[in-house]
C-alpha cells in the first residue's frame, strides 16, 4: 500500500463524515488500516468480505473508492437521500459489498455461511470478516464460534477491531469481555494479536498460511491518528465540528508517516 | 407430518444445491434425510440465531437452504436474523417450523406456534405454506425446490377427515359446496372443522387456505360470501395478524360485507388474559 494512497483516503474518510455531519468516525478511524491493508495487500479475486460492524461503513466506501470500486460522485451522495451510501452498508448496489449489516452479532454467522457454501461446492477462496470488540457482547457470535470450529470452517478469517471501546464507555467498564484472544485459542481459533495499525504485521497476519479457522486480534484505538479523538468513546457519535476537522487532516498526516517509514 | 415432509424432501435429496440444517431436533424423523445428504445435511446445535445467518450465507453462496426447528424455537429466537439476513436480502431459505399452532398441544405454551405466520408477514418477500394434510407435502415441496425468495413451511398434524374426497393441493381449495355460510379455514383443521360442520347440520360452503399472502380474492369465493351474508373463519392463530383479519380487510376493499363475520381463534395476542 503506498503512503500517499492511504494518507489521501484518510483525509478523504474525514471530508465525507465532517461534510456529511455524519457520527461513528472514531470507529471508522479504528477500522481504517485494517480495511485498508485487507484489499490492498490481502483479498485475492476468489476471497470474500462481510462487514459485521457496519458502523465503519464509511471506512469500508472510502476503501472501495480507494480501489476504484466507488467514485468520486459516489462518495458525495454519502448519507444523503436515495444513496446507495447508507449509514451503514446497503443491501445491494455495490457488488463487493453483500449483506446489509448494522445490527451487531449477525456478520460472523454470515461469513460462516459463505464458508461452508465454499466447501460444499469445493471453492477456492476465503472469507473474512471483520468485527468490533463491544460486538461480542451478543450471544450469536459465540454461537458462531462453536459453529465455525466444529464445522471446520478453515476457510475463514474473522478479525476483531479491539478499540476497547463500545457504546456508553469502555469495554472493560461495561461489559468485560477480556482476555479476548485466550477465548479465541481456547474455542480452537489459530488466534493471532497483532497491532492493528502497523500495516506489515497485519498483513503477515491476514496472509497467514496456518490452518483455520483464524482470529485475528487487532488492537487499535477508537479515533486512530486523532488527538483529540483517539480512546474517546463519544467520537463514536459526534460529528466534525470545522476547527477539529482541520486539525484531524493536520494530524494524520504526521501518524501516516510513522507508518509509511517501514513500507512493504 | 414431519415423516412424510423428510419422505418427501428425500426425493430431493439429489440436488447439489440443497442443504438442510436442523436446530439439532428431529430424532426419528431426519435420519434418512441425514444419511441420504451426507455433509448438506448440518446439525447446527441447538443455535438458532446463527442456524438462520449460517443458512443466509448458504443461500448467498448459491445453495438452497431448507432450516428446520421446532417452529417458535425459529421464528421467534432468530426473527432479527430471518428479517435482516433472509427477508431483506429476498434469499431462498425455506424456514420449517414443526408443530405448527397447537401441534404440541400439552407439551406447554412454549412450543405453541401462534403467532407465526402473522409476524413472518409482515417482513418483505416472505411466503407462508401450510399444509392441510400429508398429501399437500408432495406439491408444496416441489415449488419450494424452485421458489427464489424466503419461505415458511408450517407443519401441523394431519387429519383427514372421513368421508371427504381429497381435492388436489391449491393455495385455496373449495372443499365443499353448500348454500349455507361460507366457512374459510387455514390449514391442518380440516378433521375438526369439517366434522363440526357436519355436524351442526349447517350447509357450509367451506374453503381452506393454505397459502399466505393472498392477492386477490376469487370471484368464486367472493360470490359465496355476498350470497351466504355469513363468513365464518377458523385458524390456530391469534386474532391479531392472523388471516381472518387479512380476510377481512379483503373484502372491505372488494366491497363486500357480509352481514355476520365470525372468527375462531387462538387466545393469546395482547387483548387476551393468559
Amino acid at each position: 500500500m503506498k503512503p500517499e494512497l492511504y494518507l489521501r483516503a484518510k483525509r478523504r474518510l474525514l471530508q465525507m463524515h465532517y461534510e456529511s455531519g455524519v457520527g461513528h468516525i472514531g470507529g471508522n478511524l479504528s477500522s481504517f488500516d485494517i480495511l485498508m491493508t485487507l484489499y490492498h495487500e490481502v483479498l485475492a479475486d476468489e476471497d470474500v468480505f462481510v462487514l459485521s460492524k457496519g458502523h465503519a461503513a464509511g471506512a469500508l466506501y472510502i476503501t472501495l473508492w480507494s480501489t476504484g470500486v466507488l467514485s468520486e460522485k459516489d462518495l458525495q451522495t454519502f448519507h444523503k437521500d436515495g444513496t446507495r451510501l447508507s449509514g451503514h452498508p446497503p443491501l445491494s448496489g455495490i457488488p463487493s459489498i453483500l449483506f446489509a449489516t448494522g445490527s451487531l452479532g449477525h456478520g460472523l454467522s454470515l461469513a460462516s455461511g459463505l464458508a461452508l457454501a465454499r466447501k460444499l461446492k469445493h471453492e477456492r477462496g476465503r472469507v473474512f470478516c471483520l468485527m468490533s470488540d463491544g460486538e461480542w457482547n451478543e450471544g450469536s457470535n459465540w454461537e458462531a464460534l462453536i459453529f465455525l470450529k466444529h464445522h471446520g470452517l478453515n476457510n475463514l478469517m474473522l478479525i476483531v477491531d479491539l478499540n476497547g471501546m463500545q457504546g456508553m464507555g469502555a469495554t472493560h467498564d461495561i461489559a468485560d469481555i477480556a482476555p479476548l484472544a485466550d477465548k479465541f485459542r481456547l474455542f480452537g481459533l489459530n488466534t493471532v494479536e497483532v497491532d492493528g495499525h502497523d500495516w506489515s504485521s497485519l498483513a503477515t497476519a491476514l496472509r497467514s498460511q496456518q490452518r483455520g479457522p483464524w482470529a485475528i486480534v487487532a488492537r487499535t484505538k477508537k479515533g486512530h491518528g486523532v488527538s483529540f479523538m483517539e480512546d474517546r468513546f463519544e467520537w463514536h457519535y459526534l460529528p466534525l465540528r470545522e476547527d477539529q476537522y482541520r486539525q484531524a487532516v493536520l494530524e494524520i498526516g504526521t501518524e501516516c508517516a510513522k507508518n509509511s517509514a517501514e513500507p512493504f | 407430518m414431519r415423516q412424510e415432509f423428510c419422505r418427501t424432501l428425500l426425493e430431493f435429496s439429489a440436488c447439489r444445491e440443497l442443504v438442510f440444517l436442523t436446530g439439532d431436533l428431529g430424532f426419528k424423523a431426519l435420519e434418512p434425510l441425514s444419511q441420504a445428504m451426507g455433509s448438506r445435511f448440518v446439525n447446527a446445535g441447538i443455535a438458532e440465531q446463527n442456524m438462520v445467518g449460517v443458512a443466509a450465507g448458504l443461500a448467498k453462496g448459491g445453495l438452497r437452504p431448507w432450516v428446520y426447528s421446532i417452529a417458535p424455537f425459529l421464528y421467534a429466537r432468530a426473527l432479527e436474523q430471518i428479517r435482516n439476513d433472509v427477508c431483506f436480502h429476498n434469499l431462498p431459505v425455506v424456514l420449517v417450523g414443526n408443530g405448527g399452532g397447537y401441534g404440541y398441544g400439552v407439551m406447554g405454551c412454549t412450543h405453541h406456534s401462534l403467532e407465526d405466520y402473522g409476524v413472518l408477514l409482515t417482513l418483505p418477500n416472505m411466503r407462508v405454506y401450510v399444509p392441510a394434510f400429508d398429501s399437500d407435502l408432495q406439491s408444496i415441496i416441489c415449488g419450494l425446490m424452485k421458489v427464489n425468495h424466503p419461505a415458511y413451511l408450517r407443519l401441523g398434524l394431519s387429519e383427514q377427515p372421513a368421508c371427504l374426497d381429497l381435492v388436489p393441493y391449491a393455495p385455496w381449495r373449495h372443499v365443499l359446496a353448500g348454500d349455507g355460510p361460507t366457512v374459510a379455514f387455514v390449514g391442518p383443521l380440516a378433521g375438526n372443522t369439517l366434522d363440526a360442520i357436519r355436524r351442526s347440520g349447517m350447509n357450509a360452503d367451506v374453503w381452506l387456505i393454505s397459502e399466505l399472502p393472498f392477492d386477490r380474492l376469487s370471484d368464486e369465493f367472493v360470490a359465496s360470501v355476498r350470497t351466504s351474508g355469513y363468513l365464518l373463519v377458523v385458524e390456530e392463530h391469534v386474532t391479531v395478524g392472523g388471516f381472518g383479519q387479512m380476510l377481512a380487510y379483503a373484502l372491505l376493499e372488494a366491497g363486500v360485507r357480509p352481514a355476520r363475520f365470525v372468527h375462531r381463534s387462538a387466545l393469546g395476542d395482547s387483548r387476551d388474559p393468559y
